[in-house]
């Protein structure tokens, strides 16, 4: 067991160096959404004056999506490296080592998961920053970063599963998109109840990640309201554990062809 | 001009044949539509939007020149990719006029452009777009378009000449993005607050969107000032370009 930790916490290691030492990867989940956050709260803030609008705080509404969306550019760009780790080989070099495949994929979801919670405290010190109060405190702050935390390992989990079947940085990095179009096509810039085309809340109901940026959003414009925060957590979950299945099998396949 | 021909028509073939070029250009600006008027049709009932077409026309106004200058822009990432395979340097070889490599890639990002305008403007027409402006106003709302893919292509390419690495890719785009998206997308200038009303009220892409939605509402207020600030930037980045070009060239 205590082999298996430290093999997991190497490999974890490695993946969070790796990143570390490509400035791009460091610097473009950190700016990007915080862009796109400069943006749409200055450019939608007169939604607070519709009727029925949560709170007075556009701000508070909007910082939601960064985590979101950096949990998603920090899984694909850390499961770009995968792929490339199986492009050049190293993962059939490390099959031929002791190391356990689920101690893989640990090590690897855990070094995708520092990166992504570095992000996170980035993101609540610039909302801060902005004005963004937690309406749930400190403790919200602490909830905050767990509730990251399973989202990330939820996205970073399909990553892997993307990287171990096509072995393809190109296929990985065709992910953004998609998830993009997820993030889009949610609840990301205006309540639910308040999107007036039928067709389009319909979407956004079904789109899994409307529930997750609902789960953040409710952390920092109420005060403990727990339906929101337990379905985020229930989606995540979910997403993470059917994502590891997928990627376990991948791996095990993958290890099976090399 | 057979420079010119030549490379236009290599880019074209590769645009329509390869769906990797071809999906991003069309699927990016069919994407930013559908989302903008699906998801934020309610904002017209914001006090003081007065927009009169309604949320569709308004927000077809901005994919239409966002569409435009990113056309340009994946034309540059086209550019920075033919340095790092080493097919430019081959072109600047074989080329006995260089500037028909600029005008050819300008061509190729129309072509790319008009192409992704037809299928944009088909869903918008399906989504029950309505239209205030007649056929000249209309006419004009395509040409800012096309002056603007131009510009985007320039100001691409004179990056792309410089950098002549696929790591120009944020370089490009991340300039034209922020201009884009600091500017009315959402709602207009007088609704915008704080510091991106003061950010968006010297943005050059302001005066060409308050433009274009002057245009299809059919009552244009800002013609002069919006075809002068296009002229102005392509002349700018037309030197631009062609500077980048003399810097490839001197770069070997």
């Amino acid at each position: 067991m205590e082999i298996a930790v430290l093999q997991a916490a190497t490999l974890a290691r490695r993946a969070v160096i790796r990143t570390a030492r490509q400035p791009a990867n460091i610097v473009f989940p950190l700016i990007f959404p915080m862009l796109l956050f400069a943006v749409n709260s200055g450019g939608l803030r007169s939604e607070t004056r519709l009727q029925g609008f949560p709170t007075n705080s556009f701000v508070a509404f909007a910082i939601a999506v960064p985590f979101i969306q950096g949990a998603l550019l920090a899984t694909v760009n850390a499961n770009v490296e995968f792929a490339r780790d199986i492009q050049t080989g190293f993962l059939n070099r490390l099959a031929l080592t002791p190391v356990r495949g689920l101690v893989l994929l640990v090590g690897q979801l855990g070094g995708l998961l520092t990166i992504a919670l570095v992000q996170a405290v980035f993101y609540l010190v610039v909302g801060y920053a902005f004005g963004v109060r937690l309406a749930t405190g400190p403790a919200g702050w602490l909830m905050l970063l767990l509730l990251e935390t399973v989202i990330a390992l939820a996205f970073a989990s399909f990553g892997t599963w993307a990287a171990l079947r096509t072995g393809s940085t190109e296929a990985v990095q065709g992910l953004f998109p998609v998830f993009f179009v997820f993030l889009f096509l949610s609840s990301a810039n205006i309540p639910r109840n308040l999107i007036e085309t039928d067709w389009f809340r319909w979407v956004a109901t079904a789109n899994p990640v409307s529930y997750l940026i609902e789960a953040v959003r409710s952390l920092a414009i109420y005060d403990w309201y727990w339906e929101p925060i337990l379905l985020g957590f229930a989606v995540a979950i979910g997403l993470s554990m059917v994502g590891f299945t997928l990627a376990t099998h991948a791996l095990i396949e993958r290890m099976a062809r090399s | 001009m057979s420079v010119a021909k030549g490379v236009a028509w290599r880019q074209v073939h590769n645009f329509f044949t390869n769906p990797s070029f071809l999906l991003p250009s069309l699927l990016f600006p069919l994407f930013f539509f559908i989302a903008f008027v699906g998801g934020l049709s309610r904002i017209r009932e914001v006090p003081g939007f007065n927009f009169p077409l309604g949320y569709t026309a308004f927000q077809f106004v901005f994919v239409l020149l966002q569409s435009a200058a990113f056309s340009g822009v994946f034309t540059g990432f086209g550019i920075a990719r033919d340095f790092e395979t080493g097919f430019m340097r081959r072109l600047m070889l074989a080329a006995p006029n260089r500037l028909g490599i600029v005008i050819g890639y300008a061509i190729a990002g129309l072509v790319r452009w008009i192409t992704v305008i037809v299928v944009v403007t088909g869903v918008a027409f399906a989504a029950q777009m309505k239209i205030g402006g007649d056929g000249v106003d209309l006419f004009g709302l395509y040409v800012l378009g096309f002056l603007l893919s131009i510009v985007g292509t320039l100001w691409s390419t004179g990056v792309a000449m410089r950098l002549r690495t696929q790591q120009a890719f944020p370089v490009i785009q991340m300039p034209v993005f922020i201009l884009l998206f600091f500017a009315p997308v959402y709602v207009p200038l007088g609704l915008l607050q704080g510091w991106l009303h003061g950010v968006a009220r010297v943005n050059p892409i302001t005066p060409l969107l308050e433009e274009g939605r002057g245009l299809i509402s059919g009552s244009p207020e800002k013609t002069l000032l919006a075809f002068a600030i296009l002229f102005g930037l392509l002349i700018f980045f037309s030197v631009w370009a062609i500077r980048g070009l003399w810097r490839a060239e001197a770069a070997g």
